[in-house]
């Protein structure tokens, strides 16, 4: 059951999504990543359904919904958690099947969950590197390894960090989610997946995170953000991606959207307000197929 | 990928443009080791005072409280500081101090082994055995740590494979190791006589009871701190080189100094005649290098390599190690091993101290000896936090109460009891510069 490129055969702009993308910036054929007719049920209880969704490279897409709307459901599946129970994923035009998150790490997709798993006791370098660390003569290279975090802190000009030996137990919150994206970015992440990364934050600290994820994007790096905060969405995002109740019920560029259609859309599924007009894309819904 | 504009930044990462007493200063110098951060013997000290003061204190508690209570044993007998006693201590504080180490590397991960103690005690009946039979003293002391590190092994396997607490696997390993010490020296029959297994080796005897020559003593020394001082100097110039911030020189040669004026002080001790007139005893006791390998060694591993990354990675988040793909069943059942085959060693150490093995043998408090020691050392019993070099500290400090409240004639009574007031007195400093740090 390992990836195949056979059925990864579907035409890349099949999708209605790339057509609205004017002021994207990626270059590739297509998607990064297409997600095509995914389902994922528990037992009897249906999480998702049907959801077509592509991520191109080098944009920021916003994955929103109301609690319950199936958004921790969905990554969780692009990140290899679980497999989908229906579909498949198609990254970089192959057709491939995530058993566990080891495959899609090595893939290029790298998740920042909400707890950003790191060790409060190690300090930035060591989290940084942890599992890749660099040795010389059997032991640990701290040169090396400190080079090159520092070279992509430098990168990523997450320059409020002030010493990268001091231990990730004693930076602020914003701090430390740019030492988490930047230990993905390390690992050669094509796309950056990351939950709620403002949910904890206070105002200067969302600032430097909603900056840092800009960069990513300019590094032509994808990144598919979960929020519940449309402020920072619409601030950040280059296309919105809307779920209610287990459905991908809109999806376009976040110019075809705004505050107030996008709050309808998440809580009922529907909008009939003005200011999403663009490109036809908004206030679908699917049946649980795959729609042309 | 960075282009000219963002070498601008490069200040600020590198840590080199804070304003002296600015706010940043102090939030840098809380977490940062301070020879990374001075640019001068000055300055290093400046900070180091700081980093005290806002609760990163290291091991200063500990050297605090261990000269204090060497000047309160001196003042109350002046036989105290003999090199006689001294070189007591060093043999005393001994298998502590080993099994300090041992406990260390399960404390690292949160957490504990009770069953050590007797691990030690089962080893050395192994080891005592196999001399007895006129088995080679180097095959006695392999098996004894293969059987000693695999029982460990045996442990952290239920430990992390059933996910059961290791506090009552290992107590359960405590009560069935001390009713197996029982049936071993039963079984040795004639050999273990009457419940005690005489130590019939002269080479694992020497442990404890020979010692160095006075010149060899010197030599092991002066190569011992050569060595240490070449690795830090290279150490250094090797981070100056690649253009990262690397203590100052004089810093370099400052800390060189300390350690080889410590071991100086402790040849010169070894080195006085503790003999009499008529027949001299000089020289260091061959423990104290024992104890010094095993320290070189464990402090490589547990600072320098992936599997002491992984085991302090473990402690401070079990699941971020997870998803960062370390495999931390593994790991943890190689701690325990260690910590197993730690307790061979220490085993082996303690039937030389005593020249042989009982059935009577306390493994219980000794455990918890180890255990204090590696606390009052500094490490954390919840995990992450921990250096073997707190064994050492700390098994000087319960080996020093104890050779102190006997040398002064007080009971067993009163030497456990200081035993835990010093302990509780090393918890409670400890917590509450801790405290001092989180509200800074």
């Amino acid at each position: 059951m390992t990836g195949s490129p056979g059925d990864g055969a579907r035409p890349a702009h099949a999708g209605r999504a790339p057509s609205g993308t004017g002021q994207g910036t990626a270059t590739i054929d297509g998607p990064l990543l297409q997600l095509r007719g995914i389902g994922k049920s528990f037992g009897p209880v249906s999480a998702l359904s049907g959801v077509d969704l592509d991520i191109p490279a080098g944009q920021v897409t916003a994955l929103v919904g109301d609690n319950g709307a199936g958004k921790s459901t969905l990554i969780k599946t692009v990140a290899g958690i679980w497999e989908p129970t229906e579909g498949h994923i198609i990254w970089q035009g192959r057709q491939v099947h995530f058993r566990n998150p080891r495959d899609a790490t090595e893939a290029g997709i790298a998740t920042v969950y909400q707890d950003l798993a790191l060790c409060d006791n190690l300090d930035i370098v060591q989290n940084m590197l942890l599992g890749h660390e660099v040795r010389r003569h059997l032991l640990l290279d701290e040169v090396s390894m400190e080079q090159t975090a520092k070279q992509t802190l430098k990168d990523l000009r997450v320059v409020t960090v002030r010493n990268i030996r001091q231990p990730v137990g004693s930076l602020s919150g914003g701090q430390r989610q740019s030492v988490a994206v930047a230990k993905a970015v390390m690992l050669d992440a094509k796309l950056v997946i990351m939950d709620e990364p403002t949910a904890a934050l206070g105002v200067s600290q969302t600032e430097l995170v909603l900056d840092l994820i800009k960069r990513l994007s300019e590094r032509g790096i994808a990144v598919l953000v979960i929020s519940h905060n449309l402020t920072d969405v619409f601030q950040v995002a280059d296309r919105l991606a809307i779920l209610y109740l287990g459905r991908l019920v809109s999806v376009g560029p976040a110019s075809d959207y705004d505050t107030a259609s996008a709050v309808d859309l998440m809580t009922s599924g529907v909008s009939h307000r003005t200011g999403n007009g663009g490109n036809g894309g908004t206030a679908r819904t699917f049946d649980s197929g795959p729609e042309g | 990928m960075a282009s000219k504009n963002r070498e601008a930044d490069e200040g600020a990462i590198g840590m080199t443009d804070f304003v002296p007493g600015s706010a940043e200063e102090a939030a840098v110098v809380a977490s940062a080791p301070a020879e990374l951060v001075a640019g001068s013997v000055g300055e290093y000290a400046r900070i180091w005072l700081k980093r005290i003061r806002s609760g990163e204190s290291g091991a200063l508690p500990v050297i605090i409280g261990l000269i204090v209570i060497v000047l309160i044993f001196q003042v109350k007998s002046s036989l105290f500081l003999s090199a006689g006693n001294l070189v007591n201590l060093m043999t005393q504080a001994a298998f502590i101090i080993t099994l300090g180490m041992a406990e260390v590397f399960v404390l690292l991960l949160g957490e504990i082994d009770l069953a050590a103690g007797f691990t030690a005690a089962c080893g050395a009946v192994i080891a005592l055995y196999m001399v007895a039979k006129n088995y080679p003293w180097w095959l006695a002391v392999i098996v004894t740590l293969v059987a000693t590190g695999a029982y460990g092994a045996l442990q952290g396997f239920i430990i992390t494979r059933l996910r059961l607490p290791s506090f009552v696997v290992t107590l359960a390993g405590f009560l069935g190791l001390s009713g197996v010490l029982l049936f071993l020296i039963s079984a040795t029959g004639s050999i273990g006589n009457g419940g005690v297994i005489r130590l019939n080796s002269n080479v694992l005897n020497d442990i404890e009871g020979g010692a160095l020559s006075a010149t060899a003593s010197w030599i092991v020394m002066i190569v011992l701190v050569a060595l240490a001082g070449l690795m830090m100097y290279l150490r250094d110039r090797r981070r100056r080189v690649a253009g990262l911030v690397a203590p100052p020189l004089s810093i370099t040669l400052l800390k060189i100094a300390v350690i080889a004026i410590a071991g100086v002080v402790v040849v010169l001790v070894g080195n006085t005649n503790r003999g009499t007139l008529l027949l001299a005893v000089r020289g260091l006791p061959w423990v104290v290098l024992v104890v010094l390998a095993i320290l070189v060694v464990y402090t490589v591993l547990l600072g320098r390599t992936r599997f002491g990354r992984y085991i302090y990675a473990i402690g401070g988040n079990a699941e971020a190690a997870r998803r960062a793909g370390v495999n931390t069943n593994r790991i943890r059942v190689a701690a325990f091993a260690l910590c197993g085959l730690t307790a061979g060693i220490t085993g082996i150490i303690y039937a030389s101290y005593l020249g042989s093995i009982s059935s009577g043998v306390n493994g219980g408090q000794n455990v918890l000896n180890a255990v204090a020691a590696a606390v009052i050392g500094g490490t954390s019993l919840f995990g992450g936090r921990g250096k073997i070099m707190d064994a050492l500290l700390g098994g000087l400090v319960v080996g020093v109460i104890a050779n102190g409240l006997q040398l002064l004639g007080l009971s067993a009574s009163a030497q456990l009891m200081w035993t835990a007031l010093v302990l509780v007195a090393a918890v409670t400093v400890d917590a509450l510069t801790r405290r001092g740090r989180s509200t800074a």
